[in-house]
């Protein structure tokens, strides 16, 4: 009996033990960065671009990185949605509920998900060999649309698979063809689903380095056109670690801080809409 | 009427055409890459290439030997570490923790998967790199500048933990109740219950979860390229510096277009990444598939 209770005691111990320390390091990271990156943070950073020698520690900002990785994100975000949404509705309403072909597209995109993104980053590039495109902010948009499309098909996947029945059966009833039914019953009532599964997308987008680093490029201006390289913020931090001055390597700890502010303010969004938007769905 | 019937078939066969097309999509992706890659492979045969060890570009010697090396090392550092942790942190949270703690700590690890891979990198090089390189090393009396494939392993395995951590805890969660009951009615411990019950009942989706993150750590670029040392050359300890497959194809984007074949190696190079992450990949979620099933 005693030796149970010591066994038991042992485990609880080490659960205890290594829930605490990944609990630490993971807000260790947050508070390394904070401290970090507060100090070399001031208004230059967000509101102008590299002036001449700003990677040998002279003045400038990381404003061309701010809204290249915006308009990127923003782009590849908007792209994916045109072949996610109607994917998702096609499983959902016209598909029957064990179709193969249902099945299939599910497991492709569980597959495509655990694809680095590296490999979406080459793959992107033999697309742009293939139109003829150099690095530019087209490239890395067709690249990172490639890259989030499963991460938001699966989530908007999920909240219309809870949909019931009945609300098809209602729609049906009165009329209503599956189009209609789709777009007119099934995407309101899954609204604040589908608004969490675009903002997860973009969060995901826009932190990623490795599927840009090939097409996108990377400039010191403000990308004006989709067929010229533009920064991005990920790899703005990767360069300006990069270099021996230790002034600029702060300034990588301060854009460090901003992209992660970026992502903690659209993770937090995607709560509030949540909640915001459920008021709108029949319970 | 009829217009909306016929709306209605049209953009059924719409939708219909865009999901074959995002189906198609990893066999396009390794046909895309194969083409790319063939030129190489027409020179060398495969089994050279990856049993090579001499990485000499300009002389047109392309061995992968030591980043495919390197890339092992660094995940089986991770998942050694991530392994352990996360299924206790998992058990734990299913199992033991007050519902509120719970509601608490989900949330927050599912934000912390959310943080880029460069913020991970960044703290690396702050807080792992000199730990490794003024205590970790010299406790081995060893030289380290502290970029080392155990820093690469370190960083990588919290990279992964959020993802270990929220599969499994939704695997010990399907677990149905009348059997954990069962079990402690007849006057096992709560670990019993744990260690005989759930733990056997959840097997299948622990490993899948598993080999989840292994994937997720086997493709991770730019946190190991920042703390992995990038040294082409077999390691043969975790102090040593090594260089992963994905921070090959990452650092060398710059010349790859100016030296014959180099587009190609790399290329290949991310072929052979995708088929091995593609292979982790139906495994698990074939057993992950097996496990709904047998809950249904």
């Amino acid at each position: 009996m005693d030796k149970r209770k010591i066994e038991e005691n042992i485990f609880k111990a080490l659960m205890g033990i290594s829930t605490s320390v990944i609990l630490f390091c993971l807000l260790l990271i947050i508070v390394t960065i904070v401290v970090k990156g507060l100090p070399a943070m001031n208004l230059a950073m967000i509101t102008q671009t590299p002036k001449g020698g700003y990677y040998l520690g002279k003045e400038g900002g990381i404003l061309n990185a701010i809204v290249g990785s915006l308009e990127l994100a923003g782009g590849a975000t908007f792209l994916a949605l045109l072949i996610s949404l109607p994917v998702v509705l096609y499983l959902n309403v016209y598909a029957k509920k064990k179709a193969k072909i249902a099945t299939l597209t599910r497991f492709s995109f569980d597959v495509l998900w655990g694809i680095p993104s590296i490999v979406y980053g080459a793959f992107g590039f033999t697309i742009m060999l293939f139109l003829g495109l150099r690095t530019s902010l087209l490239g890395g948009i067709i690249a990172v649309a490639i890259f989030i499309l499963p991460i938001m098909s699966r989530a908007m996947d999920e909240v219309i698979k809870m949909i019931p029945t009945e609300l098809f059966d209602a729609s049906y009833s009165l009329g209503a063809t599956k189009l209609e039914t789709a777009f007119k019953v099934i995407v309101k009532q899954a609204l604040p689903g589908i608004l969490t599964a675009v903002l997860i997308a973009f969060g995901r987008g826009i932190g990623d380095a490795a599927s840009v680093i090939f097409t996108a490029g990377f400039s010191d201006s403000i990308p004006y056109s989709l067929f010229r390289p533009a920064a991005t913020l990920p790899l703005a931090i990767f360069f300006q670690l990069g270099t021996p001055f230790p002034e600029v390597r702060e300034r990588a700890y301060a854009s460090a801080l901003i992209l992660t502010v970026i992502i903690l303010i659209i993770s937090m969004v995607s709560r509030l809409v949540t909640k915001k938007f459920t008021r709108h769905i029949i319970k | 009427m009829k217009n909306r019937i016929l709306k209605d078939r049209i953009a059924g066969k719409l939708m219909l055409s865009v999901t074959v097309f995002s189906v198609l999509l990893v066999f396009l992706m390794v046909l895309g890459l194969y083409l790319r890659s063939k030129p190489i492979l027409s020179i060398k045969p495969l089994s050279e290439l990856i049993l090579t060890s001499s990485w000499h570009p300009l002389k047109g010697e392309f061995g992968f030997l030591p980043f495919i090396m390197g890339t092992l090392w660094v995940t089986g550092v991770a998942i050694a570490i991530a392994i352990p942790l996360s299924l206790l942190t998992s058990i734990y949270l299913a199992e033991y923790a007050h519902k509120n703690i719970r509601e608490v700590i989900r949330p927050l690890i599912d934000v912390l998967a959310g943080i880029p891979s460069v913020v991970y990198g960044i703290w690396g090089i702050l807080v792992i790199v000199p730990l490794i390189k003024n205590y970790i090393a010299p406790l081995f009396n060893r030289f380290s500048t502290g970029y080392s494939i155990l820093a690469g392993g370190i960083v990588l395995a919290i990279m992964v933990f959020p993802i270990i951590i929220h599969v499994s805890v939704e695997i010990f969660n399907t677990v149905p109740h009348e059997i954990k009951e069962a079990s402690l009615s007849l006057g096992a411990t709560k670990w019993q219950t744990v260690k005989h019950v759930i733990v056997r009942k959840a097997m299948p989706g622990i490993i899948a979860a598993m080999v989840l993150g292994l994937s997720r750590a086997f493709g991770e670029t730019m946190a190991v390229l920042m703390v992995v040392g990038n040294v082409a050359k077999v390691p043969s300890s975790v102090l040593d510096p090594a260089y992963p497959l994905p921070a090959l194809i990452a650092n060398n984007y710059g010349e790859m277009l100016s030296i014959p074949l180099y587009d190609s190696a790399l290329l290949l190079a991310s072929l052979v990444l995708l088929l091995m992450v593609l292979f982790f990949n139906i495994i698990s979620q074939i057993i992950l598939i097996r496990v709904e099933r047998t809950i249904q």
